[in-house]
């Protein structure tokens, strides 16, 4: 089934869908503009427009609903950017709605966490500003109706990312996390912008509707190349592999922005992006084939990685990593994948951004230590973090009947059915995220108290608890939800198409029962490991295995390797170049002529006599060569 | 053959007269060797069929020119001579070469450019040198004759403005000076007066004959050291002004012992003559000027000295 | 006869010359410059002569007046310096160089 027809609209909730990029971004206008005096009002106004912006959301949500399946793609004019080439406009479907509601809703309920999480930093009006900003990109990004709008939402979220990473700027791990975030997202927005202009060569517009009406009858070549550098671009956001390397750094920026942003949404954007070009991938095999090997190349990766880091965020990164690696795994199978690859996504933003917040909530408890070999026994101190986090870990593991038992089982059923050894690749990072995720639970909240003799842990603040509930609901009960009944992806099939036959529901088929046992091992040895042995205080020296995860499976050596030395060998034969080379011819040109002018000015001895000798023996001269010339 | 002998005759005097000009250490004799050159060349014009440029050579070069010449020569120090010692490295070395150098190739590229007899003049002045020239200068080229008056009139005016000179303070007035004076006297205690003139009884009025005293001395005042000094060396000084000087020193000796130092003696002949004297201002080194000591001027030795010989 | 006038005017020419070269007193200068302009008029009469018109005695005529108007304009300047600098040596006025 294809997508449906863009109709074109106005009024209503939808017609103002405007709203809902433009209210964060006033409200960043006025923060970063207002300076000092916004202080007082920063978290107040930016928890605001970002609420309105979900109320916006919602409301053209339920006008949505009020279509026909068929008519529920609704293109909103803007302004002809240059008339006849780049109109400029908003496309709401049932896609960009879901993004919308997930960015909005989780958004708000991580502004609303942030004003306790940071209620004592100084520049919390800012932080307040940039996240605002990053309401209003992404929104732009999953609004836009054409590449190019998608394009400036994307680098619009980049720059959040960028800022709210170096938040802490002071901290010289932040600033350098920041810079490496924004470098390894600028290969990839290389490649999204290669993508774009071979999209533009080939089909002389970047409109979404008018690109993919025309996708067949582009060659397969040229499709394939399109994937593949969206592809890239899809890399850089959303930290698959190769261009994984900044995420784990990233999470040297405040808590609440590695849930709302190196969580739940952006990242996820890459997903968005694939989706999104589906016509341009279901005409190019090979693309499809590098997407789902990438997926699942990360899966995998992040959740090696998830396994060693003590830290708890790293953990978390690389957890996310590997979640968005299933995603990215369903995206490249297809329509099949579509529906799975965004319910898996909305629900991963809930019980991700759930596990992140509490992870906050946790840090915030124990100031601002992430070390998991320093927590410990911390559930009867704060029960309702732990209860919120243990409901968000039951999720991810996919416990029979919360969210992520129906999305990620329903990816990896699909991928079963659509290749067998990938299949079973994911039902292998399923058992790990089983194990590693037991392990976080087990060494935070479980075991004896590691705590250091200053942590006072205590439950955090009612404005931070809440969003915690609320995200816990999302986790517990949306996948159900979403997945029962085909309804997700009976809503989803106008804006991304839909399979041939939809997926029914097996309880217990053999490709789940074989994941829970996997999980289940998982989470068994880890409590044995961690749960009821004694964590030790320092990591121990591990295998060659645990060394290669904790140093991330080595990728910023290979990076280093790769990219950074050769680099700055570069750079040093250049900048040797330059000195030697380029500035010694120069500035041997200009001695050179300023040493001979040095020695010539010395004629002008400033005696007439002199000069007149000159004139005299010139004129001798001549005279001769008149006489020699004449006799000629 | 008249016109050969004329012309050796003079070339020869002219090239002597030109290498003199060059050659002379007087600008005076250079002027007057140019002179020389000067009328040489107008003979020989004459003998050329150029009877007006003959005369206009004798009246504007040698009479004008040449008066102009002597006049800045006379503003400038006629009796200074050049060192003749060459400063420029080089200078003389190449001149020479490119003076022969030249000489030789113009007598061989213009003396070896014509060819033949001179057509001479007899056709082309039909109605006189002076007559035909004027036809020329007044038809042809009267718009050339009429830009040089413009120029003659340029010059007369840039002569005038670059000689004038500017004051830029009032003149002296003989009230100005007076009060120079003493206040010259309040501060050292310099004289004020004129200095004595010669004596009472003294037999001339020249410089080396002090002045006398109504008792019959010599008034110390108008010794001139200079004179005196010379005439020490000759040992021809008369023994009253060699008393009367050594009195002085003595006493300025122990005028300067008794104060520690000078203090407010009043200033001798000898340290007058030091500063310069009264009322002259110091002159710039090297020109030789008459020196002006204590009012008196004291001129180069020789005459002076010559003089006073037969006077004592 | 008239290549012996050339050749004297020649001469006269490059004494003229190594005059200017060799002697510093600026008035001496100026007399050798006009030294060298007699000599050209010299040539001048002569070639009158030889080719049988009047042009080469009409140039010498301006030659004459141009140089009066130069020898006024060059000893005035000639007295200004003097002022100034108390001397009248071309290598006194040697501050216009490196």
């Amino acid at each position: 089934m294809e997508p449906a027809e863009i109709i074109q609209h106005s009024g209503g909730a939808i017609g103002a869908a405007w709203l809902m990029i433009a209210l964060p971004l006033v409200g960043a206008a006025i923060l970063l503009l207002g300076g000092r005096r916004t202080d007082k009002i920063g978290h107040l106004l930016g928890v605001l427009m970002a609420v309105a912006s979900f109320a916006v959301a919602a409301l053209s949500f339920v006008q949505l609903l009020g279509f026909a399946p068929g008519e529920r793609r609704r293109g909103i004019e803007l302004y002809d950017f240059v008339p006849g080439l780049a109109k400029v406009g908003l496309l709401v479907d049932p896609l960009s709605i879901s993004f919308c509601l997930l960015i909005t809703g989780v958004g708000s309920l991580i502004h609303i966490y942030s004003i306790g999480y940071m209620a004592h930093d100084p520049n919390r009006r800012r932080f307040f500003a940039y996240l605002n900003l990053f309401v209003a990109a992404m929104l732009l990004l999953v609004l836009a109706d054409n590449y190019v709008a998608l394009f400036v939402g994307w680098e619009g979220v980049g720059l959040a990312s960028y800022l709210l990473i170096g938040f802490w700027q002071h901290k010289p791990s932040a600033a350098t996390a920041a810079k490496k975030a924004f470098i390894v997202n600028r290969v990839g927005d290389f490649g999204l912008l290669i993508g774009l202009f071979t999209i533009f060569a080939t089909f002389h517009t970047l409109a979404f509707n008018d690109v993919f009406a025309n996708a067949d009858k582009a060659s397969s070549g040229t499709l394939t190349a399109i994937g593949l550098l969206l592809l890239v671009g899809a890399c850089g956001k959303s930290a698959q592999l190769p261009l994984q390397s900044w995420l784990l750094d990233a999470m040297e920026g405040p808590t609440p922005v590695s849930a709302l942003i190196h969580a739940a949404t952006m990242v996820t954007a890459g997903v968005y992006l694939i989706v999104r070009s589906g016509p341009i991938y279901q005409g190019a095999e090979t693309a499809q084939l590098v997407v789902t090997i990438v997926g699942v190349a990360t899966l995998l990766a992040g959740a090696i990685i998830g396994t060693a880091k003590d830290d708890i965020k790293k953990a978390l990164a690389g957890s996310t990593m590997s979640q968005i690696g299933y995603m990215v795994l369903a995206a490249g199978i297809g329509p099949a994948g579509y529906a799975f690859a965004i319910a898996h996504l909305i629900t991963h933003g809930f019980f991700k951004a759930d596990m992140f917040l509490g992870a906050g909530s946790v840090m915030h408890a124990m100031n601002d230590e992430v070390d998991m070999r320093k927590y410990g026994a911390l559930r009867k101190v704060m029960p309702v973090t732990f209860a919120t986090f243990a409901i968000g870990y039951l999720a991810i593991i996919g416990f029979p009947l919360l969210s992520g038992y129906f999305t990620k089982d329903g990816i990896i059923e699909t991928v079963m059915e659509h290749n067998a050894v990938l299949g079973w690749l994911a039902v292998l990072g399923a058992g790990i995220t089983g194990f590693y995720m037991s392990r976080l639970v087990f060494m935070t909240f479980f075991g004896a108290k590691r705590w250091e003799p200053t942590a006072h842990p205590h439950e955090s603040p009612a404005v931070m608890t809440w969003p915690l509930i609320i995200l816990s609901i999302g986790a517990i009960g949306l996948g159900a939800f979403l997945v029962l009944g085909n309804r997700f992806m009976t809503f989803l099939a106008p804006a991304v198409g839909a399979p041939e036959e939809m997926p029914s529901f097996h309880p217990f088929s053999l490709t789940g029962l074989a994941t829970l046992a996997l999980v289940a091992v998982g989470a068994v040895f880890a409590w044995f490991r961690y749960g009821a042995a004694e964590v030790p205080a320092v990591a121990p020296r591990g295998s060659f295995l645990t060394t290669f995860a904790r140093r991330d499976l080595y990728g910023d050596a290979l990076n280093e390797a790769l990219f950074m030395r050769p680099g700055q060998w570069l750079t040093r034969l250049a900048v040797f170049f330059d000195n030697r080379g380029v500035d010694g011819l120069v500035n041997g040109l200009a001695a050179g002529i300023g040493g001979t002018s040095g020695r010539l000015r010395r004629i002008q001895t400033g005696f007439v006599r002199s000069y007149a000798l000159s004139i005299f023996l010139g004129a001798a001269v001549l005279a001769g060569a008149w006489l020699v010339v004449g006799n000629l | 053959m008249g016109e050969s002998i004329t012309f050796w005759v003079l070339a020869v005097v002219s090239v002597i007269a030109a290498l003199g000009l060059v050659f002379s250490r007087r600008a005076v004799y250079s002027a007057l060797m140019l002179g020389v050159v000067m009328l040489s060349l107008a003979v020989l014009y004459a003998v050329q069929d150029a009877p007006f440029l003959a005369a206009v050579q004798i009246i504007v070069y040698t009479g004008a020119v040449m008066m102009l010449f002597l006049f800045v020569l006379m503003l400038v120090g006629v009796d200074s001579s050049d060192s003749l010692v060459e400063t420029i490295r080089g200078q003389r070395f190449w001149a020479v070469v490119g003076g022969l150098g030249f000489a030789v190739l113009l007598a061989l590229g213009i003396g070896n450019a014509v060819v033949g007899s001179p057509k001479g003049l007899t056709a082309a002045a039909e109605g006189g040198n002076v007559s035909s020239l004027a036809q020329l200068i007044f038809t042809r080229h009267v718009f050339a004759f009429e830009v040089t008056s413009a120029l003659l009139i340029t010059a007369a005016l840039g002569a005038m403005v670059l000689a004038h000179r500017e004051r830029t303070e009032a003149k002296p007035t003989q009230r100005d000076l007076s009060r120079q004076r003493f206040a010259a006297f309040g501060r050292t205690g310099k004289n004020p007066a004129p200095l004595p003139g010669p004596g009472t009884y003294a037999r001339h009025n020249a410089i080396d004959m002090p002045a006398l005293l109504p008792d019959g001395t010599i008034s110390p005042l108008s010794v001139n050291r200079y004179i005196a000094r010379y005439e020490e060396s000759k040992g021809i000084l008369p023994p009253e002004v060699a008393d009367v000087l050594e009195q002085e020193e003595a006493a300025q000796r122990t005028a300067a012992q008794a104060n520690g130092h000078g203090g407010h003696s009043t200033p001798t002949v000898a340290e007058e003559a030091r500063d310069g004297g009264p009322d002259t201002e110091p002159l710039p080194e090297g020109t030789e000027q008459d020196t002006v000591v204590a009012g008196r001027v004291v001129r180069p030795r020789g005459e002076s000295a010559a003089t006073e010989e037969d006077g004592k | 006869m008239t290549t012996h006038y050339l050749v004297l005017s020649a001469l006269l020419f490059a004494i003229g010359g190594v005059g200017v070269l060799v002697r510093r007193n600026a008035i001496v200068v100026f007399m050798c410059v006009e030294l060298m302009l007699n000599a050209c008029n010299l040539a001048f009469v002569t070639f009158a002569r030889q080719n049988g018109n009047l042009d080469g005695q009409l140039i010498a005529f301006f030659v004459m007046i141009v140089a009066a108007a130069e020898v006024v304009i060059g000893l005035a300047i000639i007295v200004t310096i003097f002022r100034t600098r108390r001397s009248a040596s071309v290598d006194d006025v040697s501050l216009l160089k490196y």
